[in-house]
């Protein structure tokens, strides 16, 4: 059962009358409804290319957050082998919104650490709905430090709504968690490679999304706040999301134009989701050249180039 | 209503000045509503002297009161390229900028200077909360990197005045970007081996609070400054129980071992003296060692005709 987002319920009356018409006809030998069928499978094509062909960001938004949209776990079933999660932050507890470990990636091993989001309501409340408290990032520094001490290349993926805006959160320090993992990204002699895959909400993205090369799958989002957030703090509405999404540029497509993003992902036609391996193999191979890229770096000019990298950031606006 | 106090009035108030009833006079404490000398209470730093809340202080008057007798250098900060998303809300971005700028007569919301402290040379940097809530975009982040590079090549101590509602959204991605890109400018002042104080102030907020503000070697705080990451409404909203006393303010961060020390602003300087003088292996303060060194720095500026600050009297 495929999920519909709001601006796909044309599509979902066309996909719906062709698959009921093709059950009628399993139950009906007779039946001849191949030709209708197939008439509307073309229609509803070509509807899927109108719709996704110049996705407004608010619509990118949704996409991104779909329900159905392959996740961290995703990604790493389908693209590592030998994944051997680590948990725990040696302080407190561990922070199941945030998964990482040890796993090869070609081969090589590497670590590789995300936010899950979960798939069902009881993993989604299981991990927290990919909001990370200071558990997850302080993980996250202490698997960047095991990379670290043996040369182990780290592989971020980014899908988080933000951190999670909670009391004990706030109490054992989310934002000095935040800080310091932002501050590790920045600091390891290894290369450090991300991939916003849905949502990059926010100070709980950069803590994982500061790398030496960050791509962006073709729908997936990135800002520094949510078009909801945004709305309602400046017009005052938080139904102003549509306006509020167009005005931050939280797209692929403008963050590589202002070199926030080095590379974007494209997506199978109608997002992720349609093509769940055609997506999750694109990724892999993004991050296969991106390491054929950075593996000849020292980690002297791993580092140093980094920084240049963040340090220059803003020297261009976008075109009005 | 009648044409008496529609016409006659206003007409007799424009005959006299209004400079004879000069406004400001007196500012009622936002804490306690005890009225305040307005004198009295700039010379008390904006603290009232009633209860000892911490009213907001401008970058410029903290700096006079910092700097030994008021003097201080500003240093240059690269301005960023203007309105980089061209920003519209309800308003323009360059619109609400300008009006910013008009309000407060400064040019963005963060000011760096150089100066001596104590007799004790060191790089500040104060953020403006009236200059747009303090919101840190590119301005903010490149006035940070200024300060650090300014500190690394002086080979000086940075000070550093937190306070913001957090990025500014009206530059988007490019705000958030300026987490890692304030992150290295700590980081170069890390690697030269100076210190970095960071003063955090009422308010120090989201994106700041998660980036440069929670890296310093030494975290003290004014009293009853909130400092959070996520504000106490939006969490309120998401786990719908109402919070603790206190919850996010300096008093309640120190207990949860978030800061060093949480200090009156009237007894700040003296202690940034005193921690900044132990961390550079300088030798303690001489009490009254003021007032400030002879030569004054060309370019330097005197911010205020007021006598200099004398230190308190053992």
């Amino acid at each position: 059962m495929t999920n519909y987002l709001d601006f796909e319920k044309p599509l979902a009356e066309i996909e719906g009358k062709a698959s009921e018409l093709r059950a009628l006809a399993r139950e009906n030998e007779e039946m001849d409804v191949e030709a209708e069928a197939s008439a509307l499978d073309q229609k509803a094509a070509k509807l899927l290319t109108d719709l996704y062909v110049n996705l407004t960001p608010w619509r990118k938004c949704q996409v991104a957050r779909h329900a159905d949209r392959p996740h961290c776990q995703d990604y790493i079933n389908a693209l590592f082998t030998e994944f051997t999660p680590l948990a725990g932050d040696r302080n407190f507890a561990d922070d199941h919104a945030v998964m990482g470990g040890l796993a090869r990636f070609d081969d090589k091993p590497v670590v590789v650490i995300g936010h899950e989001k979960g798939n069902d309501t009881k993993s989604r409340i299981e991990r927290n709905f990919g909001m990370a408290r200071p558990e997850g990032y302080r993980k996250a520094i202490r698997l960047m430090d095991l990379a670290d001490r043996f040369g182990l290349p780290i592989i971020s993926l980014v899908d988080t709504p933000g951190a999670y805006p909670g009391k004990g959160a706030e109490e054992r320090g989310q934002s000095e968690a935040i800080a310091r993992s932002t501050e590790k990204c920045l600091q390891v002699k290894v290369p450090v490679i991300s991939v916003i895959i849905g949502e990059g909400g926010s100070g709980g993205a950069v803590a994982f999304a500061t790398a030496n090369r960050v791509a962006m799958l073709e729908h997936s989002v990135y800002s520094v706040i949510s078009p909801e957030g945004c709305a309602s703090i400046l017009w005052k509405d938080a139904e102003k999301m549509r306006e509020a999404a167009e005005a931050l540029r939280l797209t692929a497509q403008d963050l590589r134009e202002l070199g926030v993003c080095d590379s974007i992902i494209e997506e199978p036609l109608g997002g992720a989701h349609r093509a769940r391996d055609v997506a999750m193999q694109a990724v892999g191979g993004t991050l296969r050249t991106f390491l054929s890229e950075l593996t000849p770096q020292s980690g002297d000019e791993l580092v140093s180039n980094r920084r240049k990298k963040y340090l220059a950031i803003g020297s261009t606006g976008l075109a009005a | 209503m009648n044409w008496i106090s529609n016409y006659v009035r206003p007409k007799i108030n424009s005959l006299f000045s209004r400079r004879e009833v000069p406004e400001n006079l007196w500012t009622k404490c936002d804490n306690c509503g005890q009225m305040l000398f307005h004198r009295e209470l700039s010379n008390n730093l904006n603290v009232c002297t009633n209860c000892n809340h911490h009213m907001p202080i401008t970058p410029r008057d903290r700096f006079t009161a910092l700097f030994d007798g008021g003097i201080f250098t500003e240093v240059a900060v690269p301005r960023p390229i203007d309105d980089p998303l061209k920003f519209r809300d309800q308003k323009k971005y360059p619109d609400r900028l300008k009006a910013a700028q008009k309000q407060t007569g400064e040019q963005e919301a963060m000011l760096v200077a150089e100066g001596e402290m104590g007799r004790t040379p060191i790089v500040a940097a104060a953020q403006d909360f009236s200059f747009m809530a303090g919101s840190m975009g590119m301005y903010v982040g490149n006035a940070i990197i200024a300060a650090a590079e300014r500190a690394v090549e002086l080979k000086r101590p940075l000070i550093l005045f937190s306070a913001a509602g957090g990025a500014r959204m009206q530059e988007g991605i490019l705000s958030l970007m300026q987490m890692p890109r304030t992150t290295v400018a700590v980081q170069m002042l890390k690697e030269a081996g100076l210190p970095y104080i960071v003063v955090l102030t009422h308010p120090t907020t989201g994106g700041v609070t998660a980036s440069y503000a929670m890296l310093g070697d030494v975290h003290i705080a004014e009293p009853n400054a909130l400092i959070c990451f996520a504000g106490p409404r939006v969490i309120e909203q998401t786990i719908r129980e109402t919070l603790p006393e206190g919850f996010q303010r300096a008093e309640y961060l120190l207990d949860h071992g978030m800061l060093d020390r949480v200090t009156s602003r009237t007894e700040m300087r003296d202690e940034l003296i005193t921690i900044t003088r132990m961390l550079m292996q300088q030798p303690p303060p001489v009490i009254a060692d003021l007032p400030a060194p002879a030569e004054i720095e060309s370019g330097a500026e005197v911010a205020d005709l007021d006598p200099p600050s004398e230190p308190e009297k053992a």
